[in-house]
């Protein structure tokens, strides 16, 4: 089928786009506009994780870390030499494409629960180089001097213009996520989530297909994690580098159902809402993580397939619009 | 090499610690024949497969596959060639669809389709073993008879030039074994060259144009289905009583 005619892609853009455009009608829109912020970069971080969990069947704890090099490399940039925003999220974004190609070359031979070890270590070493790199600040980090922002016609214009960079970059990722889905590339990886052996047996290059995988998904947190920490006006290592948010994506992935493109979507934008909720809970608050956790729990035990994968499954009619 | 020799095993050997699984395993495969492998279990049968499509290298000798030396080559690579083989332990990705496995099959494979053209292959496919009906369903779904067709759809998808069938017909009724004798008939008098492991004896027989027995990693016989079942070492190695050999040949077995 061609993408234009699938149905199931326009719902999935559709919905990112009005989350996307909810802060132009809504009453208070610096408040909307923070909150929908946040919602975004889940999505986008949720349907990166998802090109490499979802499609290849590689668990990545470490998701996170292309969000942080890829923010830090964008953040000197534009903090030093004053690079234009653009610059910074190209660099960015190219910073996390290397590292992943590299990082895949030398633990993508793991398989399973080794892999995910492996990403989990990662995480933890990015953040011991970056608490000791001089040039990014070491454990203080970076902070944007304010006139950095007059370039962009003052700090409530940049914030505006962050936002708009974000909402056009997650429905990129949407797209790149649909097409690689109904790729021949994806149905290379696909088969790899299934059965490795069987798919190098049947002429799949998996070593070629992982490795590109993994910088395709690492391509967009590096940019994202730009726009985040410009908008942010600061940057940390404990901020860059937290394992806790790299375990929240993949609960955003598997609470929508991997493997889809619709799944993340939906996944991140409960999770964030849900946790928006839960942070100004008095009850709550202090717990939110421990929530997430059971939410875990939940849905590996009772619902594996996530929220649409269980609608598809249960309302085989859906199918056509939940991808 | 002759030209018409698709694939050349030379002394081939493989160990896994103290077990010698294949010690110096020879023959020749000319192209468009079948060739049968038999042995009790534990033979090398499997093994001497995974030591052709690359699963693991042989540590000693050479595999030729349309005189080009692939010994030692990644399994992927060995089907890019154009070879295809099947699991005795039926391996289907059981979360895509039927077509979709024989898409795989046919998107990967040494032709390279893309997408539409892998598309019509499968459906091709799906018609010869009889699967079309269920080309909708996902693969996990599907009862073992079904995942044997299934293997099998995907491995012919690729149109491969050898095809190496690791027990096919195990595991089905007689019903099913006499149409899957036929499938593999046929895709024989397509042209690709099979190379076949199998117990089910009568039928091994009936489609082989020659036969190789491996006893303990070892070659102990090769000829034709009616030299292998008159052979001393084979009946003696293999069948353990004489009287099998006659049985086997008129299919009582």
């Amino acid at each position: 089928m061609k993408p234009w005619r699938d149905p199931g892609l326009w719902l999935s853009l559709l919905v990112t786009a009005a989350i996307g455009l909810w802060p132009a009608v809504a009453a208070n829109k610096p408040y909307a506009r923070e909150m929908m912020f946040t919602v975004l970069m889940s999505v986008g971080l949720a349907s990166s994780l998802n090109i490499m969990q979802g499609y290849t069947g590689y668990v990545n704890f470490g998701h996170i870390i292309f969000f942080g090099l890829g923010g830090y490399v964008g953040f000197y940039l534009l903090s030093v030499y004053h690079a234009p925003l653009y610059v910074a999220a190209l660099a960015g974004a190219l910073t996390a494409a290397l590292v992943a190609f590299l990082l895949g070359k030398a633990i993508l031979r793991l398989r399973g629960a080794y892999f995910a070890l492996a990403t989990i270590g990662i995480n933890e070493a990015a953040r011991s180089f970056v608490k000791n790199f001089d040039p990014f600040g070491g454990p203080t980090g970076m902070t944007l001097k304010f006139h950095v922002y007059q370039a962009y016609g003052g700090a409530n214009q940049a914030l505006w213009i962050t936002y708009i960079a974000l909402v056009v970059l997650t429905l990129l990722i949407i797209l790149v996520s649909y097409l690689v889905k109904t790729s021949k590339f994806g149905l290379g990886l696909m088969a790899i989530r299934e059965n490795e052996d069987a798919a190098e047996v049947m002429g799949i290059v998996a070593p070629d297909a992982k490795t590109w995988a993994y910088v395709l998904s690492a391509v967009f947190p590096g940019i994202i994690g730009v726009l985040f920490f410009f908008k942010n006006g600061n940057i940390e290592p404990g901020d860059a580098f937290r394992l806790q948010q790299s375990i929240e994506v993949i609960v955003m992935v598997m609470l929508g159902g991997q493997g889809l493109v619709f799944g993340p979507l939906v996944g991140a934008a409960v999770y964030q809402r849900l946790r928006g909720y839960l942070l100004v809970s008095p009850l709550f608050k202090n717990i939110q993580l421990a929530v997430a956790g059971l939410l875990l729990l939940i849905i590996i035990l009772f619902v594996p397939a996530g929220l649409i994968g269980w609608l598809r499954g249960r309302f085989p009619r859906l199918r056509r619009w939940l991808v | 090499m002759s030209a018409d020799i698709i694939l050349r095993v030379e002394n081939v050997s493989k160990r896994f610690g103290g077990l010698q699984a294949l010690s110096d395993v020879t023959f020749d495969l000319p192209r468009g024949q079948i060739l049968g492998l038999i042995g009790p279990n534990g033979a090398g049968k499997t093994t001497l497969f995974n030591a052709i499509n690359g699963i693991y290298p042989p540590e000693e000798g050479r595999v030729l596959f349309n005189g080009q030396d692939i010994t030692g080559w990644k399994p992927y690579r060995v089907a890019k060639a154009g070879l295809a083989r099947t699991h005795q332990i039926v391996q289907p990705l059981n979360d895509l669809t039927v077509l979709e496995n024989v898409m795989a099959g046919a998107c990967f494979g040494h032709e390279n389709h893309p997408l539409g053209r892998a598309r019509e292959i499968a459906d091709e496919v799906l018609e010869f073993v009889g699967l079309a009906e269920r080309r909708d369903l996902l693969a996990g779904s599907l009862n073992v008879a079904q995942k044997k067709r299934l293997e099998l759809a995907r491995a012919l998808a690729s149109h491969p030039y050898l095809l190496l069938l690791d027990e096919v017909l195990a595991g089905l009724n007689p019903a099913e074994i006499a149409e899957m004798v036929q499938v593999v008939l046929k895709i024989r008098d397509q042209g690709v060259t099979i190379l076949i492991i199998e117990h089910v004896m009568h039928a091994l027989m009936n489609v082989s144009d020659r036969v190789i027995v491996l006893d303990y990693g070892k070659q102990i016989a090769e000829g034709t289905p009616e030299e292998i079942a008159n052979n001393p070492r084979v009946i003696e190695a293999y069948l353990g009583d004489p009287k099998l050999a006659e049985k086997m040949l008129r299919g009582e077995v």
